[in-house]
């Protein structure tokens, strides 16, 4: 579904990922795992066509992402839902999904009703400003807004970032759901363990190279994995 | 709810003539005595600035950033619309209708202006676009200096004086109908998101630049529209006048008024013109006055004096029309039944 192949990115003189092929079949949760300035978000940034890359190719379903714009990129149903909660704090937590379907407005309400139906709590504070939710909710709004664009993929960023043990539980529990209804998830993620558990396979980059790749269960039980991200 | 919408049309407008008819009725009762024609005058003024602080209220408040230099743009709609009505006279137009294609004229030409400026400086954000903008506006200022068809730096006099305060009156509330609709629209809605947060917008699959440049090009529309209204209303107009003080008070307007109301601008915008004419002796601390009532405002209100909030006339009406309804049955109701 989504084929990367030799990917090179710069950010000015600095060149943060050295050609990275990586590939993502229809219906799998992959993940991306490595440490702090790795080059895992610039990768999805640059799939979703915030960056621009120097070299190398994107595909997706047949389509080179390298020259479109990403308010075409996301046309194709490939979302992305940005590091860090980007969500629209001074908007209410309607306007932010109504956002979410800029693209494709037909149908707008059922879908609504679908994220709703999967997000209780956002049901309930509808028409709160979105800068006023808890972070785990304004997580859950950075997904339902992804999901309005009824994406054949989605890429994420950190979903877990900043947030309670119990919480991070929820927002995977949640990954897993929406990959159930047939969506394809790309997963960056530091929290390697949790990352890992619910992957079909994984990427370990390190400083810009894919290091080790493979099924998720086996990394789990990879030596250097388990040394280097999982704390054993 | 299409219905809903509709009666909230019909409510507003008749609102809207309802102050109309008031001041009809203030000036024509001549209540004001040998004045009316001052008054009138004030209001006039009133009218126009409140075009270019809504106008620039697009910018400032709807798309949060800002721009130094919106005097530029009412300048380019000031000249524009009276060379056209300068080349339309005595070609049998009814004046409404000069007046109009001026108006009109003025702000296409400050239209097609902002998105001259807005394509390379909304590249840039925060203090570079405000440095930018500054520099914009210098330049036209300084073209307008030079250009015979402007009047070379000399005063541009002779203009018709077509601004009446009821026909202004009328533009005005197009105008910001136009704009109070553009917010709400989904264009509005965009360049909040956009606002609120650039990266999350630009994955939402918002084409940000052309947002912003579209927001750009309306509020220099409507900023020409309050220019052509004030060139036909000075009937002379000289390049520096419209130099970065100008921009600064039309900015100082919005923030007092309220970023992001277009309730706080209308009122900032009345108030604060006519202020000067009533103080007329004090009228060289205007600006001294601005920037006291400036850093009091940023103390006490950082978000201007009334914030976001607008003002609602189906709302209120919808209160109203609920107090009575708890009156009428909610007499028997708490006390009197134990």
């Amino acid at each position: 579904m989504l084929e990367v192949k030799n990917l090179a990115v710069s950010y000015g003189a600095v060149k943060a990922i050295h050609g990275v092929s990586l590939e993502v079949h229809d219906g799998e949760v992959v993940s991306l795992i490595g440490a702090n300035g790795a080059g895992k978000t610039t990768i999805l940034r640059t799939i979703s066509g915030l960056k621009k890359a120097d070299d190398g190719e994107i595909r997706f379903d047949g389509t080179d992402l390298r020259k479109m714009d990403p308010s075409k990129i996301i046309t194709l149903k490939l979302a992305h839902v940005p590091e860090g909660r980007h969500i629209f704090p001074q908007m209410t937590v309607e306007e932010n999904l109504e956002m979410g379907a800029f693209t494709d407005r037909k149908d707008m309400e059922a879908n609504m009703e679908e994220v709703f139906g999967r997000f209780g709590r956002l049901k309930e504070r509808k028409k709160q400003l979105a800068g006023t939710l808890s972070g785990g909710e304004q997580q859950m709004l950075a997904v339902g807004r992804a999901l309005m664009a009824k994406p054949k993929m989605i890429l994420m960023d950190e979903p877990s970032m900043g947030l309670s043990p119990l919480l991070v539980k929820e927002i995977f529990s949640i990954i897993k759901e929406v990959n159930r209804k047939g969506i394809t998830v790309l997963l960056v993620e530091q929290n390697a363990k949790m990352a890992l558990s619910i992957s079909s396979r994984a990427y370990v980059m390190e400083t810009g190279k894919i290091t080790i790749s493979g099924n998720a269960g086996e990394l789990l039980r990879d030596d250097r994995v388990k040394k280097a991200y999982l704390g054993q | 709810m299409e219905r809903r919408v509709k009666i909230s049309y019909v409510i507003n407008f008749l609102g809207v003539l309802a102050v109309f008819l008031l001041f009809v009725l203030l000036f024509e009762s001549r209540v004001f005595g040998a004045a009316t024609q001052y008054i009138k005058g004030i209001c006039t003024t009133a009218c126009y600035t409140i075009i270019m602080v809504a106008s620039l209220n697009l910018v400032v408040g709807c798309m949060g950033e800002f721009s130094l230099g919106h005097a530029g743009f009412v300048s380019v709609g000031a000249y524009a619309s009276a060379i056209v009505s300068g080349a339309l006279t005595g070609k049998g137009l009814p004046d409404l209708a000069l007046f109009l294609i001026a108006l009109l004229a003025g702000g296409i030409a400050a239209g097609i202006t902002g998105v001259m400026v807005g394509i390379p400086a909304l590249r840039l954000r925060g203090d570079y676009l405000a440095i930018v903008t500054v520099a914009f506006a210098e330049i036209i200022r300084v073209c307008f200096c030079n250009f015979s068809i402007t009047g070379g730096g000399k005063t541009m006099s002779g203009i018709l004086k077509l601004s009446d305060f009821y026909w202004c009156y009328w533009v005005m509330a197009a105008c910001v109908a136009v704009m109070y609709l553009y917010i709400r629209s989904k264009f509005g809605r965009t360049v909040k998101a956009i606002r609120e947060d650039y990266i999350a917008a630009a994955a939402a699959g918002i084409n940000v630049t052309y947002y912003k440049v579209l927001t750009f090009t309306v509020a220099a529309f409507f900023a020409g529209v309050g220019g052509g209204v004030y060139a036909h209303y000075m009937t002379a107009m000289i390049p520096t006048n419209f130099n970065f003080m100008y921009s600064a008070e039309l900015l100082s307007e919005v923030i007092i008024g309220g970023i992001g109301s277009l309730t706080g601008s209308i009122i900032g915008a009345a108030f604060l013109s006519s202020l000067p004419e009533m103080m007329r002796q004090f009228s060289q601390y205007r600006m001294l006055a601005y920037s006291v009532v400036l850093i009091i405002v940023m103390i006490f209100k950082p978000g201007g004096i009334f914030g976001s909030w607008e003002f609602s006339l189906t709302r209120l009406l919808r209160r109203a029309e609920k107090k009575e309804h708890e009156k009428a049955e909610g007499g028997v109701k708490p006390w009197k039944q134990l």
